[in-house]
């Protein structure tokens, strides 16, 4: 396989398809700039970036390249930290410098690169003006990333600082040429087929095969429990797992697309599911994974897959025959970690009807850290109110069961009632107390997830009476009675 | 020869006090910056990995190694009897044991360790052992061990006044008891160690570790040879926090024991997520207070009872338990008190020094005392601070240490004028009547930490100072640098010392072949103590130099100095290189060593008095929060931060310090929650379950001043320590969320709030304060 390494065309004889980029950079390349502090994807120390040529432009993007595989950045440019220090140094380098952003140094070059990718977005994307960004953008955009000696003002303070200057291009005339002519993977045992069709013949010749889309689980097998995955199949260029088309019926989400995409294509159609990515892991995951690894995945803490019942979605499966079906997702899980996916099925795209786009909804995560943690418990609910009646409820959950599920005995409970009836509201919430089993667990007791489901509920519910509960996180408190 | 002052007055307008960048942030920046997985490797070195213990008590009945060794790129296996020397690695008392004998004591304790040609061949190797194990029943909590009366090391207790009497005649008593729990250190660099054999049978160890005297001492033991055949070296650490203390030290011996036997270089590199459950955390605590108090909120004698987890060994915990007895008063007079300090033994991880040293757990302990007094009393939990605080009139701690200096009453004036302290109190009652489903919270509470290490012989320091030929200058010392800054500040003290840029000065790897049998770089007394065994070095030197100016250019030596690179004589001046020249041409010593030793220090553990600490360092913090009634969310507004750190070496380093550790010490009172099961298995084991703050955690206004009086006591330049105090400031944080739960309640009740205060925690207290609302209005009916 063939790649750019920062200004160098690399030729890789890939032995073993779940090699990382890290392991590939620290072992292969002896490039020790880029650090490990976790293996797995939490603490950004290894954060390099990835560029791919879309359109007329190189676009970069963040990765944990502790879990990414080699194969993945085939035919892309990998940047690290190593390139930035040109002629000069980089202005994020130069700023993180004189805001003392860096103690103990180790999760540095990490940060650096997330800043870079931020400040490179900043100047070279046509869809942002050259305004200066809120203090808020640049802590989002280190929020895959741990410091645990700065406590990050300074970090902060060097990222603002840093957009004043212009960001040098990174890549020159030559790199651009490599990246138009790359012929990317050949011969490796980590495949990426374009269309279903080759996914199906790839399927059959190579029975054994991992699918892999963002791998930001499954590399976990490689690096934290040292499984060899010799061949990998990676779905995420498939034509058909990645559409996003809006018709006046539905809105269709391939299966592909990664959170960042996502954020990005749904602002306007479905601008609540943009606004609660921040709470979805970090930006180098989002960048990575993918609405289909997160439902197919069957993770009861899973994210997405709440939200999708509460919009009653329905997903598209098809199997290595290229025989296609779709089911409502409220039948899709079976159990813990346990589907209705078949061993030679793909989940391509995910459906909304988008009558649920236009009703009442609310999705409430809650976590010990509101940045980059998984649930305790994530709720979502959906009201379709006529004429101050509830026509329709949905009420669905992660972190409560065994599978990410609906509640219908509470989401009947208010079916045609008014929907300023407490009694109603009453009855929903003791159906939750009867019918949810939640486990307690490093992130939560069972006492705690049931006691948050239930004031889950009621928090929409209130929301949905017109009472205002202002947001903890993106309410601006500082600016109350008493401050200066 | 001319006496020199141990400090020179702070007149130099050069950089050398300034708030210069880290010594190393360029490189780090860069990517170039070399921690010790980044050496480069040598074609035949090995790695290591460890086979576990799965079970947290139990003999080991049977090890069948026979897969493990037959696996693809195993080169060595060994079990305890394989080492040469002495397996037991304690840092100070025993029973830390490199490989198990014959018993397991913790889960992921390591039974036999691989050495392989590659990591992933030596970690998927040690997955192919059987090992039998025969369980025992295992302790598990302090409260268990405190009731078996089952301790690692001897229970001590220090004393003042008659407290049986105090508590008696109280006209208020309150009795509570509270459960703190540890961390994990979570630095972002892992445990590692790489051993390179040397002739004569040396071994020659790169550690991220700090204190290499310590890992060279236990290196020859397991090894079996003198120290002096073994080097350790430490350039840098990817953060330390304590955590590298004495935990460092196994890696290192057991990459030198394979080195050894294969005569190979051998790196022990610790994956995360070995390094979550092997290595030790903060002590988790189980304190029991009974204190009695005035009417208007003066404390009138104390009994608290301190029992640290301390885990299957004793490590450090004598002095964690001891430091967190010293710190029971934090900032107040107790007029007379009875502080009981058990050391609990369970069968879990050995728990290890962590910033703060035992300090916080007492120290968070005795002000939720205080709120809970306040809400007790109906008054500002700042007025009940401030009515105790050490003064003049009431300076005697229970260790019978005079606090000398009393620099928090003015320094919470200070701090509660401009964090408009009043008014906010205000407009939290305002905000909190108006919001029915928010309530906010608001504490000041103030840090006095004890600077010295407890143990009286490690407060000893050597450096060693050379000036070549060029004018440029090299300054080697026992401290370690794990990113707080302290080569930055030594240079800047050598710098000043020598009248001469700090670009000239290069700090050099801490080695234990250039100064020898150093102490820990803990304690947070790097730069206290090597800067000024640094500036005695460099004072050596100046002597020298001085004398000989004098004779050599007739003038008499106390028109002499040296400042702004050229020594000063009475009319002209010479430029520093040249006088490097001129004096080595005349054969005047231009390096010397530099020693230094603690002063006025002593602590008589057969009376409990003395004096353990030289001074305190001080500082205090408003923190304000918001809490959410539903799910018991939350979210820090703002932090109001002023600091003592005497006259600063460097401003930005400080301020460095002083935001990292109230941010670290926020993580462990309210996200970072350390869980372990019921059979003893660490269940917060990896980032993706125990989390540490990130940018979006910290406060939306974080305003942090340094206060800025000279230590009165003779440090370097008159500076204070500044690593580990700063940590407890987030105490404010802890008792904001506490004050924002009894605001349910109209602070009529004090609820129970566990530390760490997560979401969870936060939560159940809301609904006790609720639970009381409710009781009472039912009482009052019933009355009706």
């Amino acid at each position: 396989m063939k790649f750019v390494l920062n200004q160098e065309l690399v030729t890789v004889e890939l032995e073993d398809a779940s090699t990382t980029v890290l392991s590939y950079l620290r072992t292969q390349k002896r490039s020790v700039g880029t650090k490990e502090g976790c293996a797995s994807g939490d603490c950004g120390a290894c954060t390099c970036l990835v560029g791919e040529l879309e359109k007329d432009t190189v676009n970069y993007h963040t990765i944990n390249s502790c879990i990414t595989p080699l194969g993945a950045i085939a035919g892309k440019h990998l940047v690290t930290v190593e390139h930035l220090a040109q002629e000069q140094i980089h202005p994020v380098q130069a700023a993180m410098v004189k805001y003392h952003g860096s103690q103990c140094g180790f999760c540095t070059p990490g940060f650096v690169m997330s800043l870079t990718a931020f400040h490179n977005a900043l100047f070279t994307n046509a869809d942002i003006t050259h305004q200066q960004p809120t203090r808020e953008d640049v802590s989002s955009a280190v929020a895959g990333n741990l410091c645990r000696c700065t406590g990050y003002r300074p970090i902060l303070d060097a990222g603002m600082a840093a957009c004043q200057s212009p960001a040098p291009q990174l890549h020159n005339s030559e790199v651009r040429h490599w990246l138009e002519n790359l012929d990317a993977l050949d011969d490796t045992p980590y495949y990426a087929p374009q269309t279903l069709a080759e996914w199906s013949e790839l399927k059959s010749a190579f029975p054994a095969a991992r699918a892999i889309a963002g791998g930001t689980d499954l590399m976990l097998e490689v690096t934290q429990h040292y499984r060899d995955i010799p061949q990998l199949i990676d779905v995420t260029q498939i034509r058909e797992l990645r559409v996003f088309d809006l018709t006046d019926k539905k809105l269709v989400l391939g299966a592909g697309l990664s959170y960042t995409q996502l954020a990005e294509r749904c602002s306007s159609v479905f601008p609540a599911l943009t606004a609660f990515m921040p709470r979805l892991a970090s930006p180098q995951i989002r960048n990575r994974g993918t609405l289909g690894g997160n439902i197919a995945n069957a993770s009861p803490i899973a994210d997405t897959p709440p939200i999708l019942l509460a919009m009653d979605a329905t997903i598209e499966l098809n199997n290595a025959a290229y025989q296609r079906r779709t089911l409502p997702l409220d039948e899709f899980y079976l159990g813990y970690k346990q589907t209705q996916l078949a061993k030679n099925e793909l989940l391509v795209s995910v459906r909304i009807p988008v009558a649920a786009l236009t009703h009442f909804h609310r999705f409430y995560k809650v976590s010990k850290r509101y940045e980059d943690d998984i649930s305790a418990v994530m709720g979502a609910f959906r009201f379709h109110i006529e004429n101050g009646v509830f026509k329709e409820a949905r009420i669905a959950y992660g972190g409560v069961a065994a599978t990410p599920l609906r509640v219908k005995s509470a989401e009947a409970a208010l079916i045609d009632q008014t929907m300023d009836n407490e009694n109603a509201l009453a009855n929903a919430l003791q159906n939750l107390a009867d019918t949810l089993e939640p486990l307690s667990d490093v992130r939560a007791s069972a006492g705690y997830r049931l006691t948050i489901a239930m004031n889950l509920l009621r928090k929409a519910w209130l929301e949905a009476n017109g009472e205002h509960l202002p947001d903890l996180h993106t309410t601006a408190y500082s600016g109350e009675v008493g401050y200066a | 020869m001319r006496k020199l002052p141990k400090s020179w007055p702070a007149d130099q307008a050069t950089t050398s006090k300034a708030a210069i960048a880290h010594e190393s942030a360029q490189k780090q920046v860069t990517g170039e910056a070399v921690y010790v997985d980044d050496i480069p490797e040598w074609p035949n070195q090995l790695h290591v990995a460890t086979g576990q213990s799965t079970i947290a008590h139990g003999n080991i009945r049977r090890i069948d190694l026979s897969a493990v060794r037959s696996a693809p790129g195993v080169v060595d296996v060994i079990v305890q009897q394989d080492i040469p020397g002495d397996p037991d690695i304690s840092p100070v008392f025993t029973g830390d044991l490199l490989l198990a004998g014959e018993q397991v004591n913790y889960i992921g304790q390591p039974i036999f360790a691989v050495a392989a040609t590659s990591f992933r061949a030596a970690q998927q190797a040690v997955a192919l052992a059987e090992i039998e194990l025969e369980p025992l029943q295992p302790r598990l909590t302090a409260e268990d061990a405190l009731a078996h009366e089952d301790f690692v090391l001897a229970t001590h207790s220090i004393a003042m006044g008659d407290v049986e009497a105090a508590l008696a005649n109280a006209p208020n008593r309150l009795q509570k008891s509270m459960s703190i729990r540890g961390q994990e250190h979570f630095y972002l660099e892992g445990q590692i160690s790489l051993a390179v054999p040397q002739e004569d049978g040396g071994m020659h160890v790169f550690s991220s570790s700090q204190h290499p005297s310590e890992v060279q001492k236990l290196v020859a033991h397991v090894l079996g040879v003198p120290l002096n055949l073994v080097t350790a070296e430490v350039r840098r650490m990817g953060g330390g926090f304590g955590g590298k203390e004495s935990q460092s030290a196994a890696l290192a011996c057991m990459a030198a024991v394979f080195a050894a036997r294969n005569q190979r270089p051998v790196k022990y590199r610790m994956p995360r997520k070995d390094d979550m459950v092997q290595t030790g955390k903060r002590h988790d605590f189980w304190n029991q207070y009974d204190v009695g108090f005035s009417e208007d909120g003066r404390i009138l004698g104390a009994r608290m009872i301190l029992a640290g987890k301390c885990g299957c060994t004793a490590d450090l915990s004598d002095g964690i338990v001891d430091r967190a007895m010293f710190h029971a008063d934090n900032a107040y007079s107790l007029n007379a008190a009875e502080i009981t300090g058990y050391r609990c033994r369970t069968n879990t991880v050995s728990n290890t020094a962590f910033r703060g040293f035992g300090g916080p757990k007492s120290m968070v302990t005795t002000e939720a005392t205080i709120e809970t007094i306040a809400h007790r009393l109906g008054l500002d939990a700042l007025d009940v601070r401030k009515r105790n605080l050490y003064c003049a009139e009431q300076d005697e701690t229970p260790y019978g240490q005079k606090v000398e200096q009393h620099v928090l009453p003015e320094l919470i004036e200070q701090l509660e004028s401009q964090s408009d302290y009043r008014a906010r109190r205000q407009a939290v009652k305002q905000f909190n009547n108006a919001c029915r489903w928010q309530k906010k919270g608001l504490a000041l509470t103030p840090v006095k930490f004890g600077i010295s290490f407890t143990s009286k012989h490690l407060n000893q320091a050597g450096a060693l100072v050379h000036i070549f030929l060029d004018g440029s200058v090299m300054v080697n010392h026992g401290g370690t640098e794990m990113g707080q800054g302290l080569f930055t500040k030594v240079a800047q003290i050598v710098a000043r010392g020598l009248g001469i840029s700090v670009s000239r000065i290069r700090p050099s790897a801490t080695r234990t072949d250039k100064v020898p049998n150093t102490a820990p770089t803990a304690a947070s007394a790097g730069t206290d103590m090597n800067g000024m065994a640094a500036l005695d070095a460099v004072n050596k030197i100046k002597s020298a130099l001085f004398e000989f100016a004098g004779e050599h250019y007739r003038v008499p030596v106390a028109d002499i100095s040296l400042k702004d690179d050229c020594l000063w004589l009475k009319d002209r001046t010479i430029p520093f290189e040249e006088l490097v020249k001129i004096a080595y041409m005349n054969r005047i010593p231009l390096w010397s060593s530099g020693f230094y030793k603690t002063p006025k220090i002593g602590y008589d553990r057969s009376t409990g008095k003395g004096r353990p600490f030289y001074y305190f360092s001080n500082g205090a913090a408003v923190s304000e929060v918001v809490v959410d009634m539903l799910t018991g969310e939350y979210k820090v507004i703002r932090v109001d931060i002023l600091h003592d750190v005497g006259h600063s070496l460097n401003p930005a380093i400080d301020i460095g310090q002083i935001e990292g550790g109230f941010i670290q010490g926020m993580g462990w009172l309210t996200t970072e929650e350390l869980l372990w099961d019921e059979h003893g298995r660490i269940i917060s084991n990896s980032p993706a379950n125990y989390k540490i703050p990130t940018a979006h955690d910290v406060p939306e206004i974080f305003n942090v001043a340094l206060f800025d009086r000279p230590n009165t006591e003779e440090t370097a330049y008159h500076s204070k320590a500044v690593g580990e105090p700063p940590l407890m400031l987030a105490i404010s944080v802890w008792c904001a969320l506490l004050d924002a739960c009894a605001s349910v309640s109209e602070y009529a009740f004090t609820p129970d709030l566990n530390a760490p205060a997560t979401p969870e925690q936060v939560l159940n207290a809301i609904q006790a304060a609720q639970a009381y609302n409710a009781e009472q209005s039912a009482n009052t009916e019933e009355s009706c």
